[in-house]
């Protein structure tokens, strides 16, 4: 276990609208590594892939809960933890093949393709009927005069 | 979110600005679909100048409206994309299929 420095956890609706304000979140908390530009977007990007999914795939009937955890951990990584209560992933491994989606055709069925490339890893425990877990890690470059 | 958009003879330019999520990807489609079907031009240009952010769903909408064109005969491009939108378009692989002008 990585020792954790400081964690925050938000729980919101899976409303669309939502999205945003998740991975805004997520890159304002990340700051305190002072990340560059590049890396902030990498988080944000990746964020913003793993809520969607939540929102569009976990809850396809009516809203649910989506949390999401932010961690600083030890060695400047950032770990973010996307979990929902929905109805699961039946094959995790089929699900995270770049352009395969359930989704209609505003889906490209690239996000598990986007978090593994711009995350260091990424890792997805799912049980059908009772939710989906993925946690994204990042190891963010150590700046002179960053603070932690 | 609104979509500008400047018509020259057969080419058409769009410019994209702000988010592009899932949140607002629909809207952007259902536009670009619109003005596509009824102006059916040789080639399409969008600009992302004005983009802030991107994720994967915008790569459903470039790739749909890539699509329907080629339905058509119509050539499109990709303009002034900004780095983050870039990394994204690029780790799809669209940039094989898209040209992306600098």
């Amino acid at each position: 276990m990585i020792p954790i420095l400081n964690q925050a956890t938000l729980l919101f609706p899976s409303k669309s609208c939502n999205e945003a304000f998740a991975r805004t979140t997520a890159a304002c908390f990340a700051a305190q590594l002072d990340p560059t530009l590049e890396e902030l977007g990498d988080i944000k990007t990746a964020v913003s892939e793993a809520v969607t999914n939540a929102i569009v795939h976990a809850y396809p009937q009516d809203l649910g809960v989506v949390t999401l955890r932010l961690r600083i951990l030890e060695g400047h990584i950032f770990e973010v933890c996307v979990k929902d209560k929905g109805v699961g992933i039946p094959d995790v491994e089929r699900a995270r093949q770049p352009l395969y989606t359930t989704g209609d055709d505003s889906r490209s069925g690239m996000g598990f393709t986007i978090m593994e490339s711009f995350m260091d890893s990424v890792r997805v425990r799912s049980l059908p009927g009772k939710g989906t877990t993925v946690t994204l890690r990042k190891r963010l470059s150590p700046r002179l005069g960053g603070s932690r | 979110m609104p979509v500008r958009l400047a018509q020259d003879k057969n080419a058409l330019t769009f410019y994209l600005q702000g988010e592009i999520d899932h949140h607002g990807a629909r809207g952007i489609m259902l536009t670009l679909d619109r003005e596509v079907a009824a102006r059916d031009p040789g080639m399409v240009t969008v600009d992302m100048g004005e983009v802030s952010f991107m994720d994967s769903s915008g790569i459903a909408v470039l790739l749909r409206c890539w699509r329907r064109l080629e339905e058509t005969g119509g050539k499109m491009r990709v303009r002034n994309i900004p780095p983050q939108a870039k990394k994204v378009f690029v780790a799809a692989g669209l940039h094989k299929i898209i040209p992306m002008d600098d």
